[in-house]
C-alpha cells in the first residue's frame, strides 16, 4: 500500500484535494475535499434578495454568469414572474450565458488541460516565422521555464510538429477566451462578474451595433471551434489513445437543462430548454428528473451532522471542523440516492439519450472519426471531446439566437417585491448542474443554499459510504510511476473542477523523497 | 546580434479565499497580452517570471509547492508576491488551507504571512486582498481579512499596493506592474488614502460618467433599462473610485453603467455591506451638485497653499 500527496493540483479553479490509496501500482481508494470553506450561504442572509445575483456570481469567477442566471431564475420564481420574461431578456441571458460556456471551454481545453498532454518545450528550435511562437522560443531560450515548467514528466506523446501546432493554438485560444469574453461584456457590461443578468430579465435593451459586433465576434469563434479546437481534440486523442478507458466514473449522469427557448413557468420540466433536463447512465436510457429526489449528506463533510439528508431548498450550511470521518468542505449531492456526474458529458449524454437530432448525429460522427463505440465516451477523452461539441452545439445556437434579437423592445419584466416567498432555479453551466433555492421572510433573504456542479462531480463520501463521481473515477486507474502521477491528474482536470484542488495519494508509510509526495 | 541580458523578476501569485475572478480577468489583458507578460520582456531588459500561480502553471503537488517554497527562499527580498483573495484567520485559519506538511494542512494564513515577510513588495490584487471584500461580508463566517489587516496584526512592514476590484481591471493589474519594473514601488503621493494607484483610481466614476448630465438635469431612470441616470437604482458610482468610465471593460468593449447596470462600487473598501443592498438608492449620502465638486477642490487647493 502506497500514498502519494499531490497537492495542489494546478489548473483547476477553487481549492479541492483527493487522497488516494496505491497498491501494486493500482488506485485502491481515492477521497476528494474541498481545502476551502467561504460561506457565502451565510453572507447572503438577511441582504435583500435581489443582491444575489450580483453575490453569488462571487462564488466563482471564471462560470460567474451560471450563477447570476440562476439566481436571477431563482428570483423570479419567488416573485412569480418566471413565465413573464421578455423575449428579447430571455435571448439575452442565453447569449451572456452562452459567451461565457465558449470562453470557459476554451480556457479548459488549452489552458487548463493541455499542458499535460502538449510539451512546450518542443519550441525550443523552432525556425519558422509565427511570431508568438518565436516569443515562445526566446523565452525558451534565455532558460527560465516557470510557469511551464517544472511539471509531470515521462508521457509526452504527440510530435514535434503537433506539439508546435498546439502551442501556437493554445496561444490563439488565449485571443479566443478574450473574445468571448469580448462578446459577453457587449451585453453583460463587463465580466468577470456581469451586470446585466437580474431579476426579471436584463438591464439594457439590444442596439443594432452591439448585435453585428457581437455576431462577427461569434463567428470568428465558431472558426475557431470548428477549424482548430474540435481538430485538436482529435489529435489529442489519437495519440492517448488509451485514455478512452481511463477515469470512467460513477456511470449515472444528471442535466438540469440550460437555454429557455420560451418564457415558462419555473418548474424545470415544462421549460423549453436547447439541452433539455434528464438524466441517464452508461445504458443511455433517458430518464426525466424530480428536483424533490435531490439531497445532499455531510457524514464526510466538516459540517454538523443535524443537517445531512436534507433537499437544498431546507439545507443549512453549519460548519463543523473537526469532525470524526470529515475530510471535505464539499457536501454529497445526490440524486435519487446515486451520485451523478454533471458537465458537457453529462449534457450531452443525455441530449444522446432523448435521441436529440443534432447531438445524436455530431456524437456518432465523432464516434466514428475515432473508430470508437459509445462506451469510449465514459472517459476522460469523452470528457474532452464532450466538451468541444457543447461549445459548437451552443456557438452554433447563438448564431440564430442573436439575430432573434428585436432592437429597442422590452427586456425587463417589473415585479413587487414578496415580503415572504420562496424559489428554486436550476440550469446546466459550462461544467454541469447548478441549482440555486431561497427563502425570503420580512422582505429579505432568511436562507440561501447553492448546489453547485463541482459539488457533484467532487462530492465526498455519502452517508452510506459511496464514492463521488471524480473519487470513483480515480479508483482503478493504473499509476505507472508515483513520482509522475500524471494519470490522476489528468482524469480530475477532465471533470473541469471549479474549485482550487489538492490531490492526495496517501500511502501509510510517511514522506518520502520524490516528484510527488510518496509514503 | 546577442539579446541583452535580460533581469528576471521572481513572482509568486497566491489564490487566498478567493473566486479566481481576478485571475480570469488578468487573462483578459489586451496589450499587454498575457503571452506578453508571461513569455515576452514585458517592459525591456525585464522579464516576469511566474514562478508559482495555480491557475496557469504545469506542476501540481509537490513540484508546484517546492517551486514557491525554493523561490522564496533563494529570492528573498527580491520576488513580488501577488496575493489574490482574502485571507481567512478564524480558528487558526482552517477554513482555507493549501499542501500540508507531515500530514498536517497548512492554513493559507502561513502561508500568507510567510510569503509577505520575505517578499519585496506585495501587490494585493481584487478588493478581497485589498480590504476584505466579499468573502468578509458580516457575518464574515471565516474570519476574513485583507493583506494589509494581516502585515498590520503581524507587525510586518513590506510595501503593499492595493488593486481592488470586483474583479480588477486588466489594465490596473498590468500598469501596476509596470510601475514597480520600471520605477521602483510607487511613492507615497501616488497612492490615495486606501492604497491604490491614483493613475487608476483616482477620480470618481460619477465625475467622468456619460449618464453625468442625466443625472445634473435630474433624469433619472426608474425601472431597469430605462434611459437615464441610474442614480435612484442604487448606482454608487458617486462613491467610487476607478476610472471604469474612461477605460471601459473587456478591451474597451462596455462597463457596467454602459449596460444599464448600476455600479457596485465593487473597487471600495465599502464593498459589498456599506453598499448593500446594491439595487437601493443610496440616501444617507450629500450628493454634489454640478460646479459644486470643482468649488469644493479648488477650496482645498487653496486652504493647502495658505496653509504652506
Amino acid at each position: 500500500m502506497k500514498k502519494i500527496v499531490i497537492d495542489p493540483v494546478t489548473r483547476i479553479e477553487g481549492h479541492l484535494k483527493i487522497e488516494a490509496t496505491v497498491e501494486n501500482g493500482v488506485v485502491k481508494d481515492a477521497k476528494s475535499s474541498g481545502t476551502l470553506f467561504r460561506g457565502l450561504e451565510l453572507i447572503l442572509v438577511g441582504r435583500d434578495p435581489r443582491d444575489a445575483t450580483q453575490i453569488t456570481q462571487r462564488i466563482c469567477g471564471v462560470c460567474p454568469i451560471v450563477h447570476s442566471t440562476a439566481s436571477a431564475f431563482c428570483l423570479d420564481d419567488a416573485f412569480g414572474i418566471a413565465d413573464q420574461i421578455p423575449n428579447n431578456g430571455r435571448i439575452i441571458r442565453n447569449l451572456v450565458l452562452g459567451s461565457n460556456f465558449l470562453q470557459s471551454h476554451i480556457l479548459h481545453f488549452y489552458h487548463l488541460a493541455a499542458l499535460d498532454y502538449v510539451d512546450v518545450t518542443s519550441v525550443a528550435d523552432y525556425e519558422g516565422t509565427n511570431p508568438e511562437l518565436q516569443s515562445v522560443k526566446n523565452f525558451i531560450a534565455r532558460g527560465e521555464l516557470a510557469p511551464f515548467v517544472p511539471r509531470y514528466e515521462g508521457d509526452y506523446r504527440l510530435t514535434k510538429e503537433q506539439n508546435r501546432a498546439a502551442v501556437a493554438h493554445y496561444l490563439q485560444a488565449l485571443h479566443m477566451r478574450r473574445k468571448a469574453h469580448e462578446m459577453l461584456s457587449l451585453f453583460g457590461g463587463k465580466v468577470p462578474h456581469n451586470c446585466a443578468i437580474i431579476a426579471g430579465g436584463v438591464t439594457e435593451r439590444p442596439a443594432v451595433d452591439k448585435i453585428t459586433a457581437f455576431l462577427w465576434r461569434l463567428n470568428e469563434i465558431r472558426d475557431f471551434i470548428n477549424n482548430v479546437y474540435i481538430p485538436d481534440v482529435l489529435m489529442v486523442a489519437g495519440a492517448y489513445s488509451n485514455h478512452f478507458t481511463i477515469g470512467r466514473g460513477c456511470g449515472n449522469y444528471l442535466c438540469y437543462g440550460v437555454f429557455d427557448l420560451q418564457a415558462a413557468p419555473s418548474d424545470l420540466n415544462k421549460k423549453s430548454r436547447l439541452f433539455k433536463p434528464g438524466t441517464t447512465s452508461t445504458t443511455l436510457e433517458p430518464g426525466t428528473i424530480d428536483p424533490a429526489k435531490i439531497i445532499e449528506h455531510v457524514k464526510h463533510s466538516w459540517y454538523d451532522d443535524s443537517t445531512t439528508g436534507r433537499h437544498p431548498s431546507n439545507g443549512e450550511t453549519v460548519p463543523r471542523h473537526p469532525k470524526r470521518d470529515a475530510y471535505s468542505w464539499i457536501k454529497s449531492p445526490r440524486y435519487n440516492g446515486k451520485p451523478c456526474e454533471v458537465g458537457p458529458l453529462a449534457r450531452v449524454l443525455v441530449a444522446y439519450s432523448q435521441g436529440v437530432p443534432e447531438v445524436k448525429q455530431a456524437v456518432d460522427r465523432l464516434l466514428r472519426e475515432l473508430k470508437a463505440q459509445p462506451d469510449a465516451l465514459f472517459s476522460v477523452l469523452g470528457r474532452h471531446a464532450a466538451r468541444a461539441l457543447d461549445a459548437k452545439l451552443v456557438a452554433d445556437a447563438m448564431a440564430d439566437w442573436v439575430l432573434q434579437l428585436t432592437p429597442d423592445e422590452p427586456v425587463y419584466q417589473p415585479y413587487q417585491l414578496p415580503q415572504e416567498s420562496n424559489g428554486a432555479g436550476l440550469v446546466d453551466g459550462p461544467r454541469g448542474a447548478l441549482g440555486h433555492w431561497i427563502q425570503i421572510k420580512d422582505g429579505a433573504i432568511s436562507k440561501y443554499q447553492a448546489v453547485v456542479p463541482t459539488t457533484w462531480n467532487a462530492s465526498p463520501r455519502d452517508d452510506a459510504g459511496v464514492p463521488g463521481p471524480i473519487e470513483q473515477a480515480i479508483i482503478g486507474t493504473k499509476v505507472k510511476d508515483p513520482s509522475n502521477p500524471f494519470e490522476i491528474v489528468r482524469i480530475v482536470r477532465s471533470f473541469d473542477p471549479c474549485l482550487a484542488c489538492s490531490i492526495h495519494l496517501v500511502t501509510p508509510k510517511g514522506w518520502a523523497a520524490g516528484k510527488a509526495r510518496v509514503f | 546580434m546577442p539579446e541583452k541580458k535580460v533581469e528576471e523578476y521572481p513572482v509568486i501569485w497566491f489564490q487566498a479565499a478567493t473566486c479566481s475572478g481576478c485571475v480570469t480577468s488578468v487573462l483578459n489583458a489586451a496589450s499587454p497580452t498575457v503571452r506578453n507578460v508571461l513569455v515576452d520582456q514585458v517592459v525591456p531588459g525585464k522579464h516576469v517570471s511566474l514562478k508559482y500561480q495555480s491557475t496557469v502553471m504545469a506542476a501540481s503537488g509537490e513540484p508546484a509547492l517546492s517551486v514557491m517554497e525554493s523561490t522564496a527562499k533563494a529570492k528573498k527580498g527580491a520576488y513580488l508576491l501577488v496575493v489574490e483573495g482574502s485571507v481567512p484567520t478564524k480558528q487558526n485559519g482552517i477554513f482555507g488551507t493549501l499542501g500540508e506538511k507531515e500530514s498536517r494542512e497548512i492554513p493559507m494564513v502561513d502561508w500568507v504571512t510567510s510569503l509577505a515577510k520575505d517578499a519585496r513588495a506585495i501587490i494585493a490584487l481584487g478588493t478581497c486582498a485589498s480590504y476584505g471584500g466579499i468573502f468578509a461580508a458580516r457575518p464574515n463566517p471565516t474570519g476574513c481579512v485583507g493583506v494589509s489587516d494581516l502585515l498590520a496584526k503581524a507587525h510586518i512592514t513590506t510595501p503593499v499596493v492595493n488593486v481592488p476590484g470586483c474583479p480588477p481591471h486588466p489594465d490596473w493589474f498590468t500598469g501596476t506592474v509596470a510601475r514597480i519594473l520600471l520605477g521602483g514601488l510607487p511613492s507615497a503621493n501616488e497612492l490615495d488614502d486606501d492604497g491604490r494607484l491614483l493613475t487608476f483610481y483616482g477620480k470618481l466614476i460619477h465625475e467622468n460618467c456619460p449618464r453625468r448630465a442625466y443625472f445634473d438635469e435630474g433624469k433619472f431612470a426608474k425601472k431597469f433599462s430605462d434611459e437615464g441616470c441610474l442614480h435612484e437604482l442604487g448606482c454608487k458610482g458617486p462613491l467610487t473610485y476607478a476610472d471604469c468610465p474612461i477605460r471601459l471593460w473587456n478591451n474597451g468593449q462596455n462597463w457596467c453603467i454602459g449596460s444599464g447596470g448600476p455600479c457596485s462600487g465593487c473597487t471600495q473598501p465599502e464593498f459589498p455591506d456599506l453598499f448593500s443592498p446594491f439595487y437601493v438608492k443610496v440616501t444617507d449620502v450629500e450628493l454634489p451638485v454640478i460646479g459644486e465638486y470643482w468649488l469644493e477642490k479648488e477650496r482645498s487647493a487653496r486652504d493647502e497653499k495658505d496653509r504652506n
